[in-house]
């Protein structure tokens, strides 16, 4: 159950999820494609989105991020669960029924490459969500596109070049004014910067946050770059294997996380600031892999990989606990000060002494 | 599949070149590729040096020319697509020119590399097993038998659990951090001086890299062999190299030990780079300083400094010599490991007086 959803109050958030969950059966080959399992993605995901905020999801591949974005969305239908926007339940509508929350919810896509339809001119590209939805007349259809071109910093001139006589980073923007042409309330940003160069990022970051700011857009930012996670999001949700492990605000999860996921996530990223200060960090070293989502493990799905685990781990799966501030599945957590973490690599002692 | 010619029994490795030369000599390297849209520049005189136990480091964005400059030292470049100038030399051994007999008895041997998508340089029709055995055999006469037990222990080595069953998996049936590991426990199956990692870690989560990572020291460790990583991510050259490289258009723009250059950087470039990546402590409020522009083409660089149309110091540069000008690489004002290209004349007061702050947060 979601025990930190608030609705109590009478006040509507702009994206209610509860106990969101989406398998994806798994089909014996064959003639009689029975269906043999299911791939868990998403196991009872709950998060409030209020307007004009920003909340990210992090975790590493296959922890189900990027599926919470295409059942927002609607690209998948969710297996079971709610999502409210702005207090409307919209996991069930039709595709007609769903047509005027498309235009308030709108995605942008990781690769520029394949997102954008190479045989389209950007303002064909730009242009079609405006002719779908009968925004404006087809007169004046350029001017519009122009403007939107002019907003996420690109020529308007180029409204009749095509894809690929763009960079990378000049692509993303292209999306990224396709997803703007409607004004949504929501944008559903899944991996927006992670196939950029290192400087472009930066500017597609701020870009963003400029978005945000002047059309009080709020952004579902999906990424598995904690630190840029940080940077946008005032509020994270860390992910694991199809359920939220830990969320809350930006300080709470990087500053004294208590999830020893999230501890041992952030211990491993690298960061270049700290080690150009200190050197080399000393670091939680997880064992293995993500276990299979088809076959998730027994109570707590971390278990297999923690330090802390214990019977009861593997016995009892642990709810979202709400310990200083922040909602955490853990029955142990506790920042990690206090614990002594006996995984640790002291300089290179990776290989584990077998 | 196995064609080695292996007629000529000599060592690699000449005696004759024991006078102190570092393992790994780079001088001059030119790498250029003419095409139909015009002669590529993708590596325009580059030089450094990499001794055994040493880490280098080498950074820089997509089309800087890390990549191409490293295959080089492998000798992968086609001689026939490709015009290659200046000298490499592994353990006194010239591989530029070099023969094909030479280049094979030197490659997985001498200096293996790690790429940075196991799924497209493994084979997928063989097992894992077979593809190191392959690789073993090719270097050393032993019988299958030995070289399968090598295998085995190359893959408990890295890490890989149950190596006596997986040993016969094909790549398929590897997670994505286990076939990275397959492909290190490859590279290094003969224990090559010279080991060469072409982003290994961009495609794996950050748990995963962090593994990899610690693999890659501890072997190191272990063979006391140099290290080559190409990344574009400054925090693994941060906790991971002692010297880095920074490179730009196909050029080396600041060269040092690597908490020198990061603490002290002393070229716009890199200003840029540290300026505009987000990390895990500093002030969320302010936003990331990018760098304008985007890279140039290497059919047509830029006149003068590579890095002029995208630079928003050259006020501090009297005249237009950024434009008209090409900078040398020289040892900055702190010392003649650090090298720049770059024609600001005092970068560390301006970088300690007006960037740090805003770099640093």
């Amino acid at each position: 159950m979601s025990e930190h959803v608030q609705t109590s109050n009478g006040h509507t958030p702009l994206l209610e999820v509860t106990d969101l969950v989406k398998h994806f059966p798994v089909k014996s080959t064959g003639v009689v494609r029975r269906t043999i399992g299911q791939v868990q993605a998403l196991d009872g995901v709950s998060f409030t989105l209020e307007k004009g905020q920003a909340l990210g999801l992090v975790g590493e591949s296959g922890c189900g991020k990027t599926t919470t974005g295409r059942v927002i969305t609607r690209l998948y239908d969710p297996t079971s669960g709610s999502m409210k926007f702005e207090g409307t339940e919209i996991g069930q509508l039709s595709g007609r029924q769903m047509m005027p929350y498309r235009r308030e919810i709108q995605l942008i896509f990781q690769d520029p490459y394949s997102s954008l339809n190479p045989r389209h001119t950007v303002g064909k590209i730009v242009g079609t969500p405006l002719e779908v939805h009968n925004i404006v007349p087809k007169k004046q259809m350029i001017p519009k596109v122009q403007e939107l071109l002019e907003v996420v910093g690109l020529n308007p001139e180029h409204y009749n070049r095509y894809p690929s006589e763009f960079s990378g980073g000049q692509r993303q923007r292209i999306g990224i004014a396709r997803a703007l042409a409607l004004r949504p309330k929501l944008i559903v940003a899944d991996e927006p910067v992670s196939a950029l160069d290192v400087s472009i990022q930066a500017q597609v970051i701020n870009l963003l946050q400029d978005l945000q700011r002047e059309f009080g857009i709020a952004f579902l930012f999906i990424a598995h770059d904690l630190a840029i996670v940080r940077h946008f999001c005032p509020e994270v949700a860390v992910m694991y294997l199809g359920k939220i492990v830990e969320i809350g605000s930006r300080d709470q999860i990087y500053n004294t996380p208590h999830h020893p996921y999230t501890q041992a996530l952030l211990s491993a990223s690298p960061d270049v600031k700290q080690a150009a200060i200190g050197g080399r960090r000393e670091r939680i070293r997880l064992e293995g892999d993500v276990p299979s989502p088809i076959n998730p493990p027994s109570g707590c799905r971390f278990r297999t990989r923690c330090w802390k685990a214990q019977d009861v781990c593997a016995e009892k799966e642990p709810p979202l606990y709400e310990v200083g501030g922040r909602n955490v599945a853990c029955h142990f957590a506790e920042p990690l000060q206090v614990v002594q973490v006996p995984v640790v690599s002291e300089g290179a002692t990776a290989v584990s002494p077998t | 599949m196995t064609t080695v010619d292996r007629t000529m029994p000599e060592p690699v490795v000449a005696p004759s070149s024991a006078q102190q030369e570092p393992f790994l000599v780079v001088e001059d390297l030119t790498v250029q590729f003419p095409t139909h849209d015009g002669l590529v520049q993708a590596v325009t005189d580059l030089s450094y040096a990499v001794e055994l136990g040493e880490t280098l480091g080498i950074v820089g964005e997509s089309g800087s020319g890390k990549s191409v400059s490293s295959m080089a030292v492998l000798g992968l470049h086609d001689a026939k697509r490709s015009r290659l100038e200046g000298s490499i030399r592994v353990a006194g051994q010239e591989i530029i020119g070099a023969s094909k007999s030479t280049l094979r008895r030197l490659r997985g041997n001498d200096v293996a590399m790690i790429f940075q998508d196991p799924l497209t340089a493994l084979h997928p029709f063989f097992t894992v097993g077979n593809q190191i055995v392959e690789a073993y055999r090719l270097h050393n006469q032993v019988s299958k038998k030995a070289a399968w037990n090598r295998a085995i222990e190359m893959l408990d080595l890295v890490g890989i659990p149950e190596p006596q069953r997986r040993v016969n998996d094909y790549l398929h049936q590897f997670s994505g951090g286990m076939r990275q590991r397959a492909m290190i426990a490859m590279a290094l199956v003969n224990n090559p001086k010279l080991l060469i990692a072409d982003e290994p870690t961009t495609a794996l989560d950050v748990t995963v890299q962090a593994q990899i990572l610690d693999l890659v020291q501890t072997m190191q460790k272990e063979f006391g062999s140099a290290v080559i990583i190409i990344t574009h991510d400054l925090g693994v050259i941060a906790e991971l190299a002692d010297d880095v490289l920074v490179m730009y258009a196909g050029r080396a723009v600041e060269h040092g030990p690597t908490k020198e250059v990061l603490t002290h950087p002393e070229m716009p470039y890199t200003w840029g780079l540290l300026g505009s990546v987000a990390d895990v402590v500093s002030d969320t409020s302010k936003p990331l300083i990018p760098i304008p522009g985007t890279p140039p083409s290497l059919l047509n660089p830029p006149s003068g400094c590579p890095f002029h149309p995208r630079c928003t110091y050259q006020d501090h540069v009297e005249g237009s010599r950024c434009v008209s000008e090409l900078p040398l690489l020289r040892p900055g004002p702190r010392g003649e490991s650090h090298l720049k290209r770059c024609h600001i004349k005092d970068p560390e007061t301006l970088y300690q007086e007006e960037l740090k702050e805003e770099i640093m947060g």
